[in-house]
């Protein structure tokens, strides 16, 4: 019975990413209790959805799940959080998401990164929208068309959401790192 | 390159994900200035310290397996009519449904894990032939030229026609690899863009035409006369389509 269970068949598919899953919805909801509902509650819609899936790799397809049951839990529980205005303007305004110019020695920056505590703090407390797409590019090594498919965005914006994300956390890293004085200049 | 385009840029060149002419123009730029070179330093930083150190927080262990039971449980989509069906020839609704439900999403389920890799399969195909700069071994307009050419190469007759009237030339035929096999790959034009149409043997299973997309492009596949025929191309879903329709009637008047 089970080789012919449609929900064996789901699982899989969609099972060997549930830490990925998992990790996605974790650092959007920065719960530990409530990222494991997101996620139980997003598979169990995937399965439904499970004869819309074309094939191919079910990682974006069952992410883009997640991330949608996230926000929803977002939209939902803390509001507030989605309500960060991004500059997705690709061209122009390159240096909105913090200071300007040079963010420190990146050689030193990386000296003292074995400090993960840090990393991570500074990573959970930047725009879920900065958020997502560093944790899906730099974590889960999603190609920016996988990731445009996951957070539903031109491609185009998860560029620049990319370079701004990536820009504000060095920026804030090297603040927070150098012990609160601003270590931008 | 001005100074913005290049700095729009630097996040895509840490990624790998700049193509060519992007990626050669940028660093020409960054050697040459050293306010943006300035700039990719932090972007990389910032990328590889998060890759390092942040954390990759795993499920639970239990989490599997409360996931799977919450499956078993879970009431999956209900086929319109089906169950009305059986509930009005006296079997027990519930275990009908769950019946119904079963073949419904097994049928929906059955194909999708080998026709989904032939696709996967066919779009690389399609991508290495373009990249490999020569998608045709032999390069004719003349459908009496590339038909011959797959005696001996293949143990099928290939249908071969030009549709150069109708703006789909033909530029010849490939030999490519699919599904464990050599296959015959026909490749049209259509303006700038090129479509391999990957022809087979069909396998026992009937296939239903299906377009699916992959990674920005269109595949249409058919079975027709005993073949497989699989469309791959750039070209947007109903130009692929009127292709196709074309292909399939003069296939159908053999």
């Amino acid at each position: 019975m089970s080789e012919e269970n449609p929900s064996r068949r789901f699982s899989d598919a969609a099972l060997p990413h549930l830490d990925a899953a998992f990790n996605l919805a974790r650092w959007i909801s920065r719960n530990d209790h409530d990222a494991q509902d997101i996620v139980q509650d997003a598979f169990l819609r995937a399965f439904r959805a499970f004869g819309t899936f074309r094939g191919g790799n079910a990682k974006p397809w069952l992410l883009a799940i997640v991330r949608n049951t996230s926000y929803t839990w977002l939209s939902r529980h803390r509001r507030a959080e989605l309500e960060v205005a991004y500059d997705d303007d690709i061209h122009g305004g390159e240096d909105s998401a913090s200071g300007n110019g040079d963010v420190g020695n990146p050689e030193a920056l990386l000296a003292r990164a074995e400090d993960a505590r840090i990393v991570n703090e500074v990573l959970a407390e930047m725009p879920v929208g900065y958020r997502e797409v560093i944790v899906l590019r730099d974590l889960e090594e999603l190609s920016y068309k996988e990731i445009a498919q996951v957070a539903g965005l031109p491609i185009g914006t998860v560029m620049s959401r990319l370079a701004r994300g990536r820009k504000l956390f060095a920026t804030r890293f090297t603040t927070r790192r150098d012990g609160g004085h601003d270590g931008l200049r | 390159m001005d100074c913005g385009k290049a700095r729009t840029m630097l996040s895509a060149r840490i990624d790998g994900e700049l193509g060519p002419p992007d990626d050669e123009v940028l660093d020409r730029h960054l050697a040459e200035c050293a306010g943006c070179s300035a700039r990719l330093a932090p972007l990389q930083a910032a990328s590889t310290i998060v890759a390092a150190h942040a954390t990759r927080h795993r499920a639970p262990v239990d989490l599997a397996g409360r996931i799977e039971d919450a499956l078993e449980e879970a009431e999956a989509p209900r086929p319109v009519g089906t169950s009305r069906f059986w509930h009005g020839i006296g079997i027990g609704a519930g275990s009908a449904t769950l019946a119904a439900v079963a073949v419904a999403v097994a049928l929906q389920l059955a194909q999708p894990s080998h026709d989904d890799r032939i696709a996967d399969e066919v779009v690389a195909g399609h991508v290495r032939s373009l990249l490999a700069g020569h998608p045709v071994d032999v390069v004719s307009s003349d459908q009496h030229t590339v038909k011959p050419w797959f005696n001996g190469k293949i143990d099928y007759a290939v249908p071969v026609s030009d549709f150069a009237a109708e703006g789909f030339p033909l530029a010849g035929g490939r030999l490519d690899y699919l599904d464990h096999r050599p296959v015959a790959a026909l490749v049209y034009r259509h303006r700038l863009h090129t479509i391999n149409v990957f022809v087979l043997p069909a396998g026992t299973a009937a296939r239903d035409p299906a377009v699916l997309a992959r990674q920005g492009y269109t595949v249409e596949r058919w079975t027709q006369g005993g073949m497989d025929f699989w469309a791959v191309s750039d070209v947007d879903a109903p130009v692929l389509g009127e292709f196709v329709a074309l292909f399939r009637a003069q296939a159908g008047r053999r």
